[in-house]
């Protein structure tokens, strides 16, 4: 059977640990990984643990008796009346989804719980059924659960077509249809676009051929490392500290493998929660035996005359003897398909509206064209309307429900997509989650617990209001300051709370200064009526 | 009727069987100061919000009034025991919680409940058996709570906390007497505070008796881990492990036996749910019935004891002020239609059941994971095993208590028992 847990919403309880132990692990305080399939045999200690979750966060397949429409908003009011054109599309429309992982599942599903019985394509450039990402850099390569067994509960019943292991090509919006890879055209009155990213390949292409030299995204690149992993080679090079790069050194500690990781910026994690909390995973890693090296980069990789990966350059002049290195480079979002298509789509991501409509290359909002997911970009109030581009597992869940119901609403029932951006991330036994926008902020402060004893809740402020909070292994306390966030509380905290440090001083967040993407635009024309915008230059890389 | 009048006829016994319209009326104005200055609150969101708000403790002696009495105590040479990790706040109550873990469940014990099962059934399996004569036939008259529901989880406490079972009635006087002091209508917050203090005290010095006379032996039950100090970081101290183990003690055969019963009392008014369970065909049922009564009927109806704002609090639009006791009305929220769909109906087949019976936050209920299990093994086997089972009265007479909610007795008939 296949299990999958909404970590956004765990909060590390453990009931299911205490049901089912074989299936769910608890490492440290709260730190949950899980088998994703588990055998059948097991089935009845796991429908016990997902009836106890506290925070009813275990989704089960379909064999299971119960359902799982909390992921589901609650239906809108409907009101009976004559059939509008409305609930005309929501019989017999088209709607195609371009994209076959999270977002374009969990959009699926939520169009079908709301009612539309049109027809249903789901397209997906990989030859895999749906299927679940956060277990490839954790319980896979702990070699814990088989990288082909990460998949994600229920698609059959969605009804739906499905083209797996086919690119969409192209997009032609004015026809609209989307074009595939085998020359087939698929119509649409409605399209939702849910490409998601891939990993940022390395940027040298004979060093990026070398044996030994891993991306991490797919299960094929999961298996391939795990396999390499479970070897045992002397060092495992890992390059970039983000949270891929930070959980792959976790499992090669958790396997008692020698791990080096170099990271370019001061400190791991300092992209998304800066230098400030990054310092505390620093320390986090060396504890555990992570030889860390920061401001440092690889500036060659060489191998032998078979090909195979045998030695790092570095910028500081050192040199590291390895046979497997791992690129965490970040990610690179899916939009080549649509160059030309007369969308807003480039390196940024596929701009959209909070309605999760997409916007056209001239910044009008379209009408049936949405987009979900990793490759969405769209406005948020909270953080001053600013475009977010948001590679969150709970992002790709609660946008894609968002869009799904647009899709199938009239203007008037649409909703926008104002959930907090929420992530976690597994790693040396402890969990890490964070709610708000950590980057976007001046200050941050140590608001409750003990960053010596790594539980903790940082707290971020941008101009004198609360804007995110990140906790270590204090995930309980979260919703609180998620809270705060939606209130914009002044910032720094003020009150008195339970557990409130001695030290708790504001100091300088050490976000990292980013540079927005560069959109090359050239604006033709005179009037209003004839003005226009056209992309001329692609920055993909 | 006047909002405060409300919370006085929940604390009255002469409401104990059915609570419920009271919760909803009590519901109408989501946090409200009743007599005594506790701020009671009433629907979901606002006491979910509660219980993950850390300018909520859990420590009494915030209260300025308790805490000079502790104080005044102290100075008469009466410091008793430290509280234990319920009543008290991080990272004190993290490392109680933490060692207490330790030798219960994840992640250095994960198996141990699992492990369990054959003893509970085993357990269950004899007290059903003792209902009728050998043949297992004959109509009989059976007290659900004195033949089941209490001793079931009571043999089950002693054996994980290592307590001889034959002591039972010895603890359980000085038990009852801490339980008393839950109700806020036996006495003021300080004199409460007071006599739990003693009671405590009183099973504390029971377990002293009990550890002194082990000398030194260790087994693989909760005090033997508890002394043991095989952690990277310091055992609790003596005073800390009696403190704790007298909760664990009274928590662990105090709420279980009301959940049981409350379940039993429940399914013989929905027959139709103790027929499918009866049956046996539906293997996840259990579970569902178990999660639906902590919903329905929860054995925790309020937290209450020692709950105080650190600060001021703005929630629902009331400002609960610094230096308040709280009290978080669990069974109220978990049937508030602002956010279950038909809350009154007892249904197993709810969809996304996520109650307060266990509480939540930081102080989520320690013995959820034993208590589950001890229910759906219980429910399950009186479903299967007893013929024609029936309510004697219903309602059945009452505990006191109102936050400790469940029948004193509960008296069915029965056409005989069948094999197990």
């Amino acid at each position: 059977m296949k299990v999958v847990v909404d970590l956004t919403r765990c909060q590390g309880y453990a009931q299911c640990a205490f049901a089912a132990p074989d299936v769910f692990v608890i490492q440290g305080d709260e730190a949950l990984l899980y088998d994703t399939e588990p055998d059948d045999a097991q089935r009845e200690k796991i429908v016990r643990a997902a009836a106890a979750c506290p925070v009813q966060a275990i989704f089960l397949d379909r064999d299971d008796t119960r359902d799982d429409t909390r992921i589901q908003e609650p239906a809108p009011e409907t009101h009976v009346a004559a059939p509008g054109p409305g609930e005309a599309f929501k019989r017999t429309g088209r709607i195609v989804i371009v994209g076959a992982s999270l977002a374009g599942l969990r959009a699926g599903r939520t169009l079908r719980q709301e009612g539309f019985t049109g027809s249903l394509t789901v397209i997906g450039d990989e030859p895999h059924a749906p299927y679940d990402r956060p277990p490839l850099s954790k319980q896979v390569l702990m070699g814990q659960v088989p990288a082909r067994r990460t998949g994600l509960p229920r698609r059959d019943e969605l009804d739906a077509h499905w083209r797996f292991g086919v690119a969409a090509t192209g997009l032609d919006l004015s026809g609209k249809q989307v074009l595939l890879a085998d020359g087939e055209k698929v119509e649409f009155d409605r399209l939702l676009i849910a490409t998601g990213v891939r990993a940022r390949p390395w940027p040298n292409e004979a060093e990026a051929a070398l044996d030994g030299l891993f991306a991490l995204r797919t299960p094929e690149d999961a298996e391939g490392l795990r396999q390499r992993l479970a070897a045992g080679p002397g060092r495992v090079l890992v390059i970039g500290a983000g949270f891929t790069g930070c959980e792959v050194a976790s499992a090669c500690r958790e396997l008692d493998l020698r791990v080096t990781v170099l990271e370019r910026g001061p400190a791991p994690l300092a992209g998304a929660l800066g230098a400030v909390i990054g310092g505390v995973a620093a320390q986090m890693q060396r504890d555990n035996g992570v030889d860390l090296r920061c401001g440092v980069r690889v500036e060659s990789l060489e191998g032998d005359d078979s090909g195979r990966l045998r030695r790092a350059r570095l910028s500081d002049g050192s040199t590291l003897d390895v046979e497997v290195a791992v690129a965490a480079l970040g990610s690179i979002r899916n939009v080549e398909w649509l160059e030309g298509s007369g969308l807003a789509a480039g390196a940024w991501g596929v701009a959209c509206d909070a309605g999760c409509r997409a916007v056209d290359v001239n910044g009008l909002v379209t009408d049936d064209v949405f987009v979900a997911g990793d490759v969405a970009r769209c406005p948020h109030p909270v953080y001053d309307y600013q475009y977010l581009a948001l590679e969150h597992w709970g992002n790709a869940v609660a946008q894609a429900g968002i869009a799904a119901h647009n899709m199938i609403s009239t203007q008037s029932e649409r909703w926008p997509h104002l959930a907090l951006p929420e992530f976690w991330s597994t790693q040396f036994g402890t969990e890490i989650k964070s709610v708000g926008v950590p980057t976007h902020a001046d200050h941050v402060v140590i608001a409750q617990g003990s960053v010596a004893e790594r539980r903790f809740v940082a707290v971020y402020g941008y101009r004198g209001r609360i804007t995110a909070a990140v906790a270590f292994n204090q995930a309980k306390w979260l919703e609180f300051y998620a809270g705060l966030i939606d209130r914009a509380a002044p910032f720094p905290p003020s009150f008195r709370t339970v557990d409130r440090p001695t030290d708790g001083h504001p100091v300088a967040a050490e976000v990292p200064e980013r540079p927005t993407p560069q959109a090359t635009v050239v604006v033709t024309g005179h009037g209003p009526s004839e003005r226009r915008a056209t992309l001329v230059r692609r920055t993909y890389l | 009727m006047t909002r405060t009048s409300t919370w006085q006829q929940i604390l009255d016994p002469s409401h104990r069987a059915d609570p419920y319209p009271l919760y909803t009326e009590l519901r109408k104005t989501p946090v409200v100061r009743v007599e005594d200055g506790t701020y009671v609150v009433s629907t979901y969101r606002e006491i979910v919000s509660l219980l993950h708000d850390p300018r909520l403790s859990s420590d009494a002696r915030n209260l300025p009034e308790v805490g000079a009495d502790v104080a005044a105590q102290y100075e008469e040479g009466l410091p008793g025991l430290p509280p234990n990790f319920i009543r008290t706040d991080p990272p004190e109550h993290d490392r109680l919680r933490r060692l207490l873990t330790r030798n219960f469940g994840p992640p250095h014990r994960p198996e141990r409940i699992d492990g369990m099962m054959s003893d509970l059934l085993g357990i269950v399996t004899r007290l059903i058996d003792d209902f009728t004569g050998e043949d297992g036939s004959g109509t009989v008259r059976v007290d659900i709570v004195d033949d089941f529901a209490y001793p079931f989880p009571v043999t089950v406490i002693c054996e994980l906390l290592g307590v001889p079972r034959e002591d039972e009635p010895r603890f359980q006087v000085m038990s009852g007497a801490v339980i008393e002091t839950a109700d806020p209508t036996t006495g003021g917050i300080v004199e409460r505070q007071r006599r739990r203090a003693k009671a405590v005290a009183d099973l504390g010095q029971y377990f002293a008796q009990l550890l002194d006379a082990r000398h030194g032996r260790r087994g693989d039950d909760l005090l033997s881990g508890l002394l043991s100090g095989d952690s990277d970081e310091a055992p609790m101290s003596r005073e800390e492990i009696l403190s704790n183990a007298a909760l664990l003690l009274v928590a662990g055969h105090e709420t279980t036996v009301n959940l049981v019963t409350n379940g039993m009392l429940t399914l013989l008014r929905h027959p139709e749910v103790l027929d499918r369970l009866r049956r046996g065909d539906e293997p996840d049922l259990a579970a569902h019935v178990v999660e639906e009564l902590l919903r329905y009927e929860p054995p925790v109806q309020f937290l209450s004891s020692g709950r105080n704002t650190l600060d001021d609090i703005e929630i629902a639009g009331t400002t609960i002020p610094k230096g308040s006791p709280v009290a978080l009305v669990l069974a109220s929220g978990s049937r508030d239609p602002g956010f279950v769909t038909d809350p009154d109906r007892f249904d197993p087949d709810r969809e996304h059941n996520e109650h307060l019976g266990f509480g939540g936050g930081i102080h989520y209920c320690f013995g959820a994971p034993l208590a589950r299990p001890e229910t759906q093994i219980a429910l399950t086997q009186l479903a299967h095993r007893l013929k024609n089972p029936r309510l004697v009265a219903d309602p059945p007479p009452y505990r006191t208590s109102p936050s400790l909610r469940g029948p004193r007795h509960l008296l069915i008939e029965i056409d005989g028992v069948d094999p197990a």
